[in-house]
């Protein structure tokens, strides 16, 4: 059956969202297969923020502390609205779903969950998922699920953010110094592995074709955002072969179980607790 | 007494000195482009590049908790607050730029050892719990040192202090929240609230620095007009004010002899053990070391990209003048 088109709402904070889903007169509750798409995207943002937190305090300079703490907050806001409203299908709220599932149930792709490396490799995989981001949250605006639409819409505008600061530094540390423009290549050659799996197919997003973005049909605007910057750069597109992926499918890298482990130890250790 | 006295000034700088202390009799604001004395300048440079540090190391404690936060929403707001944090020594740097400093010379300062950050930062933060103690305690009693501050004399220090003092009240809020919440759950989360508010409470008080008695730097900057209250009696009224908050969230405040007085009109409270206050300021607190380590360690693994921003700049300059 496919899900009737709601239109899109106001902007939505995760805790309207999560106060008005399945209310009367807020965000009808997705259904099961439209659920399941949200969880992969909501995880994706997730298990970025996650990442991105780790840096606070630990940047080159305040300036960055300041600006990967933004791009990590506005990702964990993206988060925290898709992982609400997949949850809502099931009675689950987001920290349901974010701290009491265990590796296999998470729906992230791998690039998101690969550690951070120095700040060329951040940077490198910034400005791969933040192209991504881009041309995902421009197709979704369409999604005939006006919720899904009107998140991807608030998201769009930030993403935009995030995809201006990663250009600048790809430019910027590739030609900056010797040094930088080797972490940079090395960064990236590490990163580029993972680049593939954001466009293979997606069963959840077979599942809904008139909600969601086809994952292939975002590649050719992908590299035309990349492609130039790397062209900027004078970088070129590494040859390290592609990972096998499967994140869709719970299939994940050695990385998340340590960022889990971190992530869900105290909320684990309260199970019903309310913080 | 004039408000900076200066006795070996010249004729020049003795009219200069009038103007100045006339400026600061009239509770007018001095601006970078003033006369000001040596010492005024220098006294400034301390407490105002103390205070950016202080907001750097700060970030410390509460970032260790960013990626273990219990809740995403606990984890939203922390990673709002430390970022506030980030942007607060931002501003606090640039003011202090007005006064013929550098940043890389502050922070060099700061990395050698040679400045001080607020002591309250070389205690630990072990428990989540310590999220709402450092909230609601330690913001609450920086709030309190830092609302007169918003009227310092020195200009560009009072419109700072404006802005960070707005952002130190949602801080401490979330902090009380935090608590709050702690305290209107399970047992095991009450026992987590009240262990923090223990270790807190005392080196709290001691945010106010010592006993008026005891601290030779306050009465020039209360003449000044860059401190406007003494320690004692800020952290008389910090006292008075966190009493009741602990009553409505239900937590002991670890002190036998605090208790109204009706005559005073204020709570009475314990000696402080200004000995270990002294101990940590000397260095050998919980997390000194550790705090300069890491904060040098973010700063040396991130000189290479620092020097890549310039020298792409530095390129990207001189390209724009081959061009024009």
């Amino acid at each position: 059956m496919e899900h009737q088109r709601q239109p899109p709402t106001e902007v939505l904070t995760p805790e309207a969202l999560a106060a008005s889903v399945g209310q009367q007169g807020g965000s009808p509750s997705p259904p099961d297969a439209v659920a399941r798409y949200a969880l992969g995207l909501g995880d994706d943002a997730l298990i970025l923020a996650q990442r991105l937190g780790e840096w606070i305090a630990n940047a080159p300079e305040l300036e960055e502390d300041v600006a990967l703490g933004n791009i990590g907050l506005d990702t964990l806001g993206h988060a925290r609205s898709l992982l609400t409203y997949a949850g809502s299908a099931w009675g689950k709220t987001e920290d349901d779903l974010a701290y009491f599932r265990d590796e296999a149930d998470f729906r992230c792709r791998q690039i998101f969950e690969q550690p951070n490396g120095d700040f060329a490799q951040t940077i490198a995989r910034q400005l791969i998922v933040s192209a991504y981001f881009t041309v995902l949250y421009r197709g979704l605006v369409d999604s005939a699920d006006g919720t899904l639409a009107a998140i991807a819409a608030k998201a769009a505008k930030e993403v935009d953010y995030h995809l201006d600061h990663s250009e600048i530094w790809s430019v910027r540390l590739a030609l900056g110094t010797e040094e930088s423009r080797r972490r940079t290549v090395a960064g990236l050659e590490a990163i580029w592995p993972f680049v593939d799996e954001l466009f293979a197919d997606d069963p959840a997003a077979d599942a809904v074709p008139a909600v969601a973005v086809r994952p292939g049909t975002l590649r050719e605007p992908f590299d035309a955002i990349v492609l130039p910057v790397l062209a900027r750069a004078e970088l070129a597109v590494p040859t390290t072969p592609a990972v096998a992926g499967g994140g869709r499918l719970g299939v994940h890298s050695e990385a998340l179980g340590h960022l889990l482990a971190e992530m869900q130890v105290l909320a684990r250790q309260h199970p019903g607790a309310v913080w | 007494m004039s408000a900076a006295t200066s006795p070996t000034a010249s004729p020049s700088e003795a009219s200069k000195l009038a103007a100045f202390d006339a400026l600061i009799a009239e509770n007018q604001r001095i601006e970078p482009s003033d006369w000001m004395p040596e010492a005024y300048r220098k006294t400034l440079v301390r407490q105002m590049s103390q205070h950016a540090h202080s907001e750097i190391i700060g970030m410390q404690p509460e970032g260790n908790w960013i990626t273990r936060a219990p809740s995403l929403k606990r984890k939203a707001i922390l990673m709002a607050k430390v970022q506030d944090e980030a942007g607060h020594g931002l501003y606090l740097y640039s003011a202090t730029e007005t006064l013929g400093i550098t940043r890389d010379e502050m922070l060099d300062q700061l990395h050698t050892g040679k400045a001080k950050y607020s002591s309250i930062f070389n205690y630990l933060a072990p428990s989540w719990a310590d999220m709402g103690s450092i909230g609601w305690l330690v913001d609450g009693a920086a709030i309190a040192n830092q609302v007169p501050l918003c009227r310092a004399s020195y200009g560009p220090y009072g419109r700072a202090m404006v802005r960070i003092c707005k952002e130190e009240s949602f801080h401490q809020r979330q902090g009380f929240e935090i608590l709050l919440a702690l305290m209107n759950g399970t047992e095991a989360q009450q026992r987590m609230a009240q262990e923090s508010v223990d270790r807190w409470y005392a080196p709290a008080l001691m945010m106010f620095g010592p006993p008026d008695a005891e601290s030779p730097n306050s009465q020039q900057s209360m003449a000044w007009k860059i401190k406007r209250f003494s320690n004692d009696d800020l952290r008389q009224r910090f006292v008075d004010m966190i009493v009741p908050q602990a009553e409505f969230l239900g937590v002991t405040l670890p002190d036998p002899d605090l208790r109204w007085n009706e005559d005073r009109g204020h709570y009475d409270f314990g000696e402080l053990d200004w000995d270990e206050f002294y101990a940590v300021l000397r260095g050998s607190g919980q997390a000194n070391a550790l705090r300069l380590a890491k904060r040098r360690a973010a700063h040396d693994e991130g000189a290479w990209v620092r020097e890549a921003a310039r020298a792409y700049a530095e390129r990207a300059a001189s390209s724009e003048r081959l061009a024009s």
